[in-house]
């Protein structure tokens, strides 16, 4: 007995080796090498190196000159990921409780654009947006959209390219909780004088709140570091942070600069998520 | 006056379907009339007529996929009869949508709210129609089903048991004008299931509202209810006090599913008066008239095992009238408060009977000789076009 508990126990040991290895590896060193780089002296360069001075100033300097993109990040990422869970909300429901025997191919056709690469799909996304487009001509043929108004290289265009893309995340999780909720669980709300909109949100909508906090996690986590789609939809007005961040390392190689800029921007996100999921959880969670 | 009058004419002809639409206003019960539910592949009820009187407990007994359940479903408005109408006290409530209808379920599963506590789940129908007074009720009806020190607890942390009665409250404390159990017991074990059917009638008798109760356990709905709906495949078969169907029943299905029958091929002989005289494989039997529920010739004489005495050859049994000579025991099972014996008759069918151990009674072996008979009034008689076998398999029918 004793000897099987034993060996129960180093085989739970031995088992996470593989993983807290490649998390050393890959995540753990990387951090590390993160924090510093962001600590190195901001005079230095590729040919002369990078000295360690702890250089804290660096934080203050770009949270000085990227504010905006900062805010604007956050923004997009909270109204893009708003529009997902609507959307995604209703189309989750529809496949959990609606599609019938199509259930399965419904949720096919949800990951299908995954099957395309991200940065294909949002290129196709330009082309659909483009000045001479259908969906241009269409609403300015329709007054919405004035003669030489534009989709393309607007927030709009930016804002919708996030929704898009990220839309499968927030409908796989709410999906889930939504078509492992017993339907009789309605019934009975129904059947104890509820009408519709108040069964869902007294019985529907709390019980999809586990489905309801991932998905909007899985979503507002990557649109906020996004960068391929204020690239290719935006202007030089809608650029995000993780576009600031990308020219910082690759154009400019003010590697503390980046380093500092992606701290302060997991920093963020980390401490929202932490406030959110606390207060979802502690309150309204099973 | 004369309005009284009318209501308790209705009442005494509750049971009968001949009434005209006019009357429909005054009964005070539910009635269902011509409801029908047909779904891609198969009708599930057919062509439903049905009176459950006020204040009553009423139960529908049938074997799983005989429409019992889609019928309270339509009923609690949670499934659209194809055609049909459902009248509740007088009013058409056939279009009205379930959170409208004064009906409530306890469902099956109970589908308690895992994410509100016990009090709160009771709370839930009072909440929604902004009653006053909803801490006081809970209360009270928390204290009737003997769950006060729960309230704060969530259903998953509570016992099967518990969780029934939290269903329960939850639907009795809307005071509805039907309530509907969908074999709200099935989910329990047997000690438990013995002791919730004492007190779910307990409940019953002391608010006094209608309930209708589903269920494929005959015993259940013959212990508990007042009335009894036999269901299959759709339709009634019959429908009556529990000691009315069980002493006469109509048709083979009702005389097989509630309790046993031994069913026996015969020919009629003659009818005079109020008995009809019957070839048994060549003994002469009689069944009362009024017991007889067939015109045809053949038939199948029915006579429950506790019923058939049995005796050895010769020996002078209290039942004049039908005595069939000729049975060797074949099976003898001895359960302690009566034996259950298996005879095999002349013609080769074997038949059940059942003694009470009295203690002045012989008890058989495999292989004796023995003399069977019954007092003929016990006897009935149903239509032979029927399977002499239907509804005998309910057990392991079940789920």
């Amino acid at each position: 007995m004793a000897e099987t508990v034993r060996r129960r126990g180093r085989t739970g040991y031995l088992l996470i080796i593989p993983g807290a290895l490649w998390l050393l590896v890959f995540f753990a060193f990387p951090f590390y090498s993160l924090i510093a780089t962001s600590l190195y002296d901001p005079t230095g360069s590729d040919f002369r190196g990078y000295q360690m001075t702890y250089a804290f100033g660096n934080y203050v300097d770009v949270v000085e000159a990227y504010w905006q993109p900062l805010l604007r990040s956050l923004l997009y990422g909270a109204i893009a990921t708003f529009f997902c869970l609507v959307l995604g909300y209703v189309l989750a429901y529809a496949i959990a409780f609606k599609s019938g025997r199509y259930k399965t191919l419904m949720l096919v056709l949800v990951i299908a654009p995954f099957l395309t690469s991200f940065l294909v799909r949002t290129l196709s996304w330009k082309l659909l947006l483009a000045d001479d487009g259908f969906i241009v001509n269409t609403l300015q043929l329709l007054q919405v959209l004035g003669d030489d108004g534009r989709l393309l290289a607007t927030p709009f265009a930016v804002v919708a390219g996030l929704t898009y893309n990220f839309l499968p995340f927030m409908v796989l999780p709410l999906f889930a909780s939504l078509d492992k909720m017993d339907y009789r669980l309605i019934e009975a709300s129904r059947d104890l004088y509820g009408n519709p909109v108040v069964s869902f949100f007294k019985v529907t909508w709390p019980l999809s709140l586990p489905g309801v906090v991932s998905g909007t996690l899985l979503t507002f986590i990557p649109a906020v570091g996004d960068f391929i789609n204020a690239e290719l939809l935006g202007n030089t007005n809608t650029r995000m942070i993780g576009n600031v961040v990308q020219s910082l390392f690759t154009d400019a190689n003010d590697y503390p600069a980046a380093g500092a800029l992606s701290v302060i921007l997991m920093t963020m996100i980390l401490a929202m998520v932490l406030v959110y999921v606390r207060r979802a959880g502690t309150e309204e969670l099973l | 006056m004369s309005q009284a009058a009318d209501k308790q004419a209705v009442e005494r002809t509750g049971g009968s379907t001949t009434l005209g639409k006019d009357d429909h206003t005054t009964y005070d019960g539910l009635r269902l009339r011509a409801l029908t539910k047909s779904f891609a592949t198969f009708t599930a009820v057919d062509d439903l007529d049905l009176d459950v009187p006020r204040g009553s407990f009423f139960a529908l007994l049938g074997p799983s996929g005989c429409g019992k359940t889609t019928t309270l479903r339509m009923v609690a408005g949670l499934e659209t009869p194809t055609s049909g109408t459902i009248l509740l006290a007088g009013d058409d409530i056939t279009a009205t949508k379930p959170y409208q209808r004064p009906v409530n379920t306890v469902f099956q599963s109970y589908a308690l709210f895992p994410h509100l506590d016990i009090f709160e789940n009771v709370a839930f129908g009072l909440r929604r129609r902004k009653q006053k007074n909803v801490e006081s009720e809970v209360k009270e009806m928390l204290d009737l089903v003997e769950l006060g020190p729960q309230a704060r607890k969530r259903p998953a942390q509570l016992s099967g048991g518990q969780q029934q009665r939290v269903a329960l409250a939850r639907a009795l404390i809307n005071k509805p004008e039907v309530l509907l159990l969908d074999e709200p017991l099935g989910a329990l074990d047997l000690k438990l299931r013995r002791s919730m059917q004492i007190e779910l009638k307990r409940i019953q008798t002391e608010v006094g509202l209608t309930f209708i109760h589903v269920t494929h356990d005959q015993e259940e709905a013959m212990t508990m209810a007042d009335t009894v709906a036999v269901m299959n495949k759709g339709v009634i078969e019959q429908m009556g006090a529990p000691a009315d169907l069980y002493e006469n029943p109509r048709s083979t299905f009702v005389a097989n599913f509630l309790g046993q029958s031994n069913l026996i091929d015969g020919t009629v002989v003659g009818r005079s008066g109020d008995v009809v005289t019957m070839d048994m494989h060549g003994t002469p039997v009689s069944v009362p008239a009024g017991r007889s529920h067939t015109a045809s010739e053949r038939g199948w004489i029915g006579i429950r095992p506790e019923k058939v005495l049995i005796g050895a050859p010769g020996e002078a049994l209290d039942a004049p009238g039908n005595t069939i000579p000729g049975g060797i025991v074949t099976d003898v099972s001895f359960f302690g408060v009566s034996t259950q014996y298996l005879v095999r008759m002349p013609w080769g069918q074997e038949l059940q009977v059942f003694q009470q151990n009295t203690g002045r009674v012989t008890i058989f072996r495999k292989g004796d000789a023995v003399e069977l008979s019954w007092r003929p009034e016990y006897a009935f008689l149903l239509d032979h076009a029927q399977d002499a076998s239907a509804g005998a398999d309910k057990v392991g029918a079940d789920g």
